[in-house]
């Protein structure tokens, strides 16, 4: 009795967003279930902000569970079965919006939960513009971008993303995501929309039908991929000539396989990946979980990240922190898709748009697939 | 003792019974005299009993695991309560709403709306809604996430004219004074949160619901959620502006004169708000949400709403054969948005084309193995077997690495010439892909069927034929096959179903001509969360298969299915 | 020992050999000629070569040397279903997604015989094994006697001069077995068809056929009318598996004439007809047929060898008695008396004196 009134005395702090961890330390939860995507980027995470926490906290387990693809998915079921097995999810914005809009993941107030920056700025203020949801707590930044084989464009290399639509200079196979997604924005481009009426261009049905159009015109050279290790795969088997995917992995492809492949950073798009927490977590679990989350995004732990994969920190003041892989000891900075570099020509992911479009542009985009 | 009685009697008693059969006219007597049929009835029941009570472990496991999940699925392709749930005033409202006749609904509709969305959003299902919505509406996801912040402002407009009237209705314990019970308002006072007890439910003061409707049934929503939902004491909550509104609607309302019944604590305030109330400014609730978004003034969103207020819905059928509601009943999408149609055609087909495949593939397999020594045959029989052994994921990767146009079986024909070097074969990515990979990962589920029934055939058979004279063909399709047909049957049956439903494969070396139906249901549960128009797609497919063993039956007759001797 | 004369020969196997392995021989060497409408019986026990034979000469199987030749011609590269020789099998292999009829029809219907013509032939063969009302059942719906008649009625229905029989009766109880010895044996001479009937049941043999040929390791050990057979055994394997038979082992001590004198391993010395010896000093089993011996003094024929024996057992068979007996060391003497009215029944203990002609005593191999 004692016991369940302490935890709804801390369960009406936390609800109330007045966090203090210090009060309920005694009843945070031993064990945390963390979600991500496997293989590297999971291993970054682990590096970078899991093992030094569990270092500092030596009575604490990690469990992690690779199911971020199928998160949105997986944590309905669990909620509609009312027994939430994860503790904090690693998901791309958009799911973090759905998440968040479906009620699954938990609101959270950027300011209280998370660290500020060592100079004093509010994690709002750090975070800025990435915080696209209420739910979400951005890690870093990615982007989808194109690599290409060097050794079979001839001697001059692609570098506008039109080179993609261009099947006389860059004769091959090209590989795209199977979604409509970043498809229909670059295709638009090319088809000679301004860049900055694109999704203007795309609400109309018109719009909608010119881009499918514009990729008509490369419908038969294109393999379409649905797992992100499906592009560096053909790429390295010399399967196509270019292909979408995102930046880390070919990184790898370059990098640590050395293979003939280069990137096209030209409208690249943005997107963003990070933790949300779900919703309705006991409050042990929660407070455990508070705990974690306002460590391991902190402004060291996001730059230690990229030691060990190109995708750039969400924080501002992560980014000067920014140095060496920390195997191979390359410069990190310019693998980053924030290097301003390489991003002279982005996107960045409009959620709002396809939160409302996805579904009539999804229809449409796999009639016309299956066409 | 009792054995040496049962000794003596029962052979009297036998005789007994069988003296009396020959007397007895009416039913036959067991050996105590008992009707037969009774007896016999009573030892099949024990029977009965008992191999119920061995199957009733799978018994139950099934139900919990199949077919309780599949009326689940069946139920959610239906299923559409969310609209009539999250916005329960707009829906009953809109019962009285022209949908065609061109016009807004009236300002009563965008009130409960307003009503609706502030209760949803202070529980956060609107944006769950919105969600749902998108799928027949596109930008129904934005504009009930910007609604459901717009309607705070709406019922501050009243708000902060009542709290500049009195500062007595800013405080949340006012409120429970005046609309709550004297008994729950001592409970309340004697509670202490830290006491661990649970806090009293709120309990509306008697007739306070007479003389301020809408404030009372507004509250007691308001007290739930605050109460039950966010677990907070009610006594240090201030209410939602959503009670103001409700508050001026009650002093302005056919009820305004019941205020003066009114007794209680607070009873001055009361009647100094009622005198204040009609000179109020107001809102118009129907330009308001024209302000949230233009969206809301508007027909397709309120027509939307109407189309799917019911609590069951044919919409996701309709959507899985690529119609959608409309006005004016259901209607062919836009041909640019129809797929189910061609997906559903290219299943059955490529199901088909695997089945066949498997069946010239698997059976010569299973000749051989029905016809070689038991030991050669189990040898064989783990080779059909190893793809078993790996994932199916590492297998069909393979293929991938086999098949592509820098694969293995592309560098072979290019290298012996078969192809030109600038013409390599498309082998995946498509159909054939699909077709290719899915036989070989199917091939043992007709192997296995196939042997067993072909073990069955005796060889003198085909001996028997040919010493009558039929030549080795005549004596394998007049004899042989026949009887292999049951096998044929059980095969056919289990690769068609399982490759009807396949999603893994197709959607790796399947391309764009490639994939499933099941590649869309995959989706939209993992993807796009429209599982009522997976549930749709599932249950077609699901009737779409129970169809053709229907057909089955009537063509070939279930009882030809064998899976062994 | 195999009839090799090529006069009217219609079945004849030319020094056949037979190896799965190739290295053991299945059938060795064989030699065998039939006459047209001979009802011929191959009796062995399994694993003698037999059966092997029988699916050589349907062409089942192929002779890894020597000729099969059917009225002349040679059949070896011929196949089964051109050779037109009826078969019946152990398990009857009926089709049983066909009814009868459409069993007896099948090989009519290779044969692009006409609808009409088919139905009259079906009615006919069903008929001659009064099967005619069965026409229209599966073959699952009989019992075992009476698929073993639409079987033969199959083997017989497209008139066939060559029938083989595969151990047909083998699946079907005692007296079932008799009733169809006798059908089978009287169809056979009616249609006057050739039979080669395979069979370990030697009763089965010696009842149905004009002549018997008993295979022993991949031979024939002896090619005999069934009288022969039992009666003159030409060596001591036949004499062992035909019938019961007693016998007695020694060495030939001379031989005279027609009979020689064997002296006893057990002890004593008899005169038997010699066989297969031809000098004094080689081994030989003696061979006496158990009926042919007598222990009635009265009874005893003129010129008997007698032997001292002592009772061991008595069996009462019903028609006959059955007398184990020590004999010059073997405790396996048997004697068989009929069952007269004077008859005396032997008690063990009994100590006795049998007796038997020398003609009857046949000095075999050892």
């Amino acid at each position: 009795m004692k016991f369940t009134t302490t935890l709804l005395a801390s369960s009406a702090i936390v609800g109330a967003g007045t966090l203090a961890f210090a009060d309920a330390h005694g009843n945070m939860a031993k064990e945390m279930t963390l979600v991500s995507w496997g293989g590297a980027y999971q291993a970054s995470q682990d590096k970078a902000y899991v093992q030094p926490y569990l270092e500092m906290h030596p009575d604490v387990t990690a469990v992690w569970d690779e199911s971020s693809a199928e998160a949105v998915a997986k944590l309905r079921a669990m909620n509609e079965a009312g027994n939430v097995t994860w503790d904090l999810v690693d998901v791309v914005a958009a799911d973090a919006i759905r998440l968040c809009d479906e009620g699954l993941a938990m609101e959270i107030d950027a300011d209280e939960v998370l660290a500020a920056a060592p100079d004093g700025t509010s994690a709002s203020d750090d975070f800025g513009d990435l915080l696209v949801s209420d739910c979400f707590i951005p890690q870093i930044v990615y982007s989808t971008t194109f690599g290409y084989r060097t050794d079979m464009v001839g001697d001059t290399p692609p570098t506008k993303i039109c080179d993609v639509f261009d099947t006389d200079a860059y004769p091959g196979k090209r590989a795209l995501e199977k979604r409509p997604i970043n498809n229909m924005e670059w295709a638009l481009l090319c088809d000679g929309v301004d860049k900055a009426d694109v999704y203007d261009v795309l609400a109309t049905p018109e719009g909608q039908e010119k881009a499918l159009a514009k990729l008509d015109t490369i419908k038969d050279d294109v393999i379409w991929w649905s797992a992100g290790a499906d592009t560096p795969q053909l790429l390295a088997d010399g399967e196509i000539v270019m292909g979408s995917t995102y930046n880390g992995r070919l990184f790898s492809v370059i990098e640590e396989q050395k293979q003939p492949v280069a990137m096209l950073w030209d409208a690249q798009v943005f997107d963003l990946d990070g933790w949300i927490i779900p919703a309705g977590l006991p409050d042990d679990r929660l407070a455990r979980v508070m705990d974690f989350v306002k460590f391991a995004t902190d402004t060291q732990r996001l730059a230690d990240q990229s030691k060990y994969i190109s995708y750039g920190p969400a924080r501002l003041s992560s980014a000067p922190l920014v140095g060496q892989h920390a195997d191979m000891g390359i410069d990190m900075a310019p693998h980053m898709p924030t290097d301003p570099a390489n991003a002279q020509n982005t996107f960045l992911y409009n959620y709002e748009f396809w939160a409302d479009y996805r579904d009539d542009i999804d229809a449409k985009f796999q009639a016309w697939l299956a066409q | 003792m009792s054995d040496a009685n049962n000794a003596t009697t029962a052979p009297n008693s036998a005789l007994a019974a069988e003296r009396a059969e020959d007397e007895y006219t009416g039913p036959m007597l067991a050996a105590d005299g008992t009707p037969l049929k009774r007896s016999l009835n009573r030892a099949l029941r024990r029977q009965k009993i008992s191999a119920l009570l061995l199957i009733a472990p799978l018994l139950i496991f099934v139900l919990v695991t199949f077919i309780a999940p599949i009326a689940d699925m069946l139920f959610r392709s239906v299923e559409n309560q969310i609209v009539q749930d999250t916005l329960p005033r707009t829906t009953t409202e809109l019962k009285n709403w022209d949908s065609e006749g061109g016009e807004l609904p009236d300002q009563t509709v965008y009130k409960s709306l307003y009503q609706d969305i502030y209760v949803a959003q202070e529980r956060k299902l609107h944006t769950r809604l919105g969600s749902r919505l998108n799928y027949e509406l596109t930008g129904a996801s934005s504009l009930f996430r910007k609604s459901g912040r717009g309607v705070d402002d709406i019922g501050e407009v009243y708000q902060d004219q009542f709290e500049d009237l009195n500062a007595f209705w800013k405080k949340g314990e006012n409120w429970n004074d005046v609309l709550g019970s004297d008994a729950w308002l001592a409970a309340m006072n004697d509670w202490k949160k830290a006491s661990g007890d649970a806090q009293p439910p709120f309990e509306m003061r008697d007739g306070i619901a007479d003389i301020l409707p809408q404030t009372a049934d507004y509250y007691s929503i308001f007290a739930d959620f605050v109460q039950n939902e966010d677990e907070d004491n009610l006594y240090k909550e201030d209410p939602w502006p959503l009670i103001y509104s409700a508050f001026y609607d009650d002093l302005t309302g056919p009820t305004a004169e019941q205020v003066a019944t009114y007794a209680g604590p607070g009873a001055t305030e009361l009647a100094e708000a009622a005198a204040a109330a009609p000179s109020f400014a107001t809102v118009d609730y129907m330009d308001a949400f024209a302000d949230i978004d233009k969206d809301w003034v508007e027909l397709p969103i309120w027509q939307t709403i109407a189309t799917y207020s019911p609590k069951f819905t044919n919409g996701y059928f309709l959507n899985a054969v690529d119609m959608q509601k409309t006005p004016d009943g259901p209607a062919l999408r836009p041909e640019d948005e129809r797929i189910y149609w061609t997906l559903f055609k290219r299943t059955l087909f490529m199901s088909v084309c695997i089945t066949l495949s498997c069946i010239l593939l698997g059976y010569p397999i299973g000749w051989i193995l029905a016809n070689l020594p038991a030991r050669t045959a189990n040898l064989l029989m783990i080779l059909v077997l190893l793809p078993f052994w790996t994932s199916l994921l590492v297998r069909t990767s393979a293929w991938k690495v086999m098949l592509q146009q820098q694969g293995v079986i592309n560098d072979t024909l290019v290298w012996l010439g078969v192809v030109a070097d600038d013409s390599r074969l498309a082998l995946i990515n498509n159909q054939t892909g699909t077709i290719i990979a899915m036989t070989h990962i199917l091939l043992p589920f007709m192997i296995l069927p196939l042997y067993s029934v072909m073990k069955t055939v005796p060889p003198s058979y085909l001996r028997a034929a040919k010493s009558l004279g039929a030549t080795n063909w005549t004596a394998f399709w007049r004899v042989y096959f026949p009887q292999s047909v049951p096998g044929i049957g059980a095969g056919s049956i289990l690769v068609f179903i399982l490759s009807i439903g396949y999603y893994i494969t197709p959607e790796i070396v399947g391309g764009r001509t490639g994939t499933f139906i099941s590649n869309r249901i995959a989706y939209h549960i993992s993807s796009s969360l429209n599982w009522g128009l997976a549930a749709a797609l599932g249950a077609i497919l699901l009737a779409v298969v129970l169809g053709l063993y229907y057909a089955y039956d009537k063509i070939v007759g279930i009882d030809n299915v064998k899976l062994g001797g | 020992m195999a009839d090799t004369s090529a006069t009217n020969a219609f079945v004849e196997f030319e020094r056949v050999q037979k190896s799965y392995d190739g290295e053991n021989l299945v059938v060795k060497d064989l030699n065998l000629s039939m006459p047209k409408g001979e009802f011929l019986t191959m009796l062995g026990p399994s694993g003698s070569g037999k059966t092997t034979c029988l699916m050589m000469l349907a062409g089942f199987e192929t002779a890894t040397h020597g000729d099969i030749r059917l009225d002349g011609k040679s059949i070896n590269n011929i196949p089964p279903h051109k050779r037109g020789i009826g078969m019946v099998f152990q398990n009857y292999a009926l089709f049983p997604h066909m009814t009868v009829a459409e069993n007896l029809s099948f090989p009519l219907e290779v044969r692009k015989m006409g609808k009409s013509d088919r139905e009259e032939k079906v009615k006919i063969a069903l008929d001659r094994v009064q099967m005619g009302d069965f026409g229209g059942r599966r073959p699952a719906q009989l019992s075992g006697g009476q698929q073993q008649r639409v079987a033969l009625a199959r083997a017989l229905v497209f008139e066939p001069e060559l029938v083989l029989m595969d151990e047909p009766l083998g699946a079907l109880d005692k007296q079932l077995r008799e009733t169809l010895q006798f059908e089978i044996t009287h169809l056979a001479h009616e249609l006057g068809i050739t039979v080669v009937y395979v069979t370990h049941d030697q009763t089965e043999a010696l009842t149905m056929s004009d002549r018997v040929a008993v295979f022993e390791n991949g031979r024939i050990q002896q090619l005999a009318p069934p009288d022969l057979l039992y009666e003159e055994p030409e060596n001591s394997f036949v004499a062992q598996f035909i019938g019961e038979n007693n016998t007695l082992e020694g060495v030939v001590k001379e031989i005279k004439g027609g009979t020689c004198l064997v002296q006893l391993d057990g002890g004593g010395l008899i005169e038997a007809k010699p066989i297969n010896v031809t000098q004094a000093g080689e081994r030989t089993r003696v061979s006496i047929r158990p009926e042919r011996v007598e222990f009635n003094k009265d009874r005893m024929p003129d010129g008997a060898h007698t032997l001292k024996a002592e009772v061991l057992e008595f069996v009462y068979m019903g028609d006959i008695f059955r007398t184990r007996l020590r004999v010059a060391g073997t405790d396996n003497f048997i004697i068989k008396t009929r069952n007269a009215p004077d008859q005396v029944r032997l008690k063990p203990g009994q100590q006795i004196e049998i007796g038997w002609l020398a003609e009857d005593c046949r000095a075999l191999d050892a």
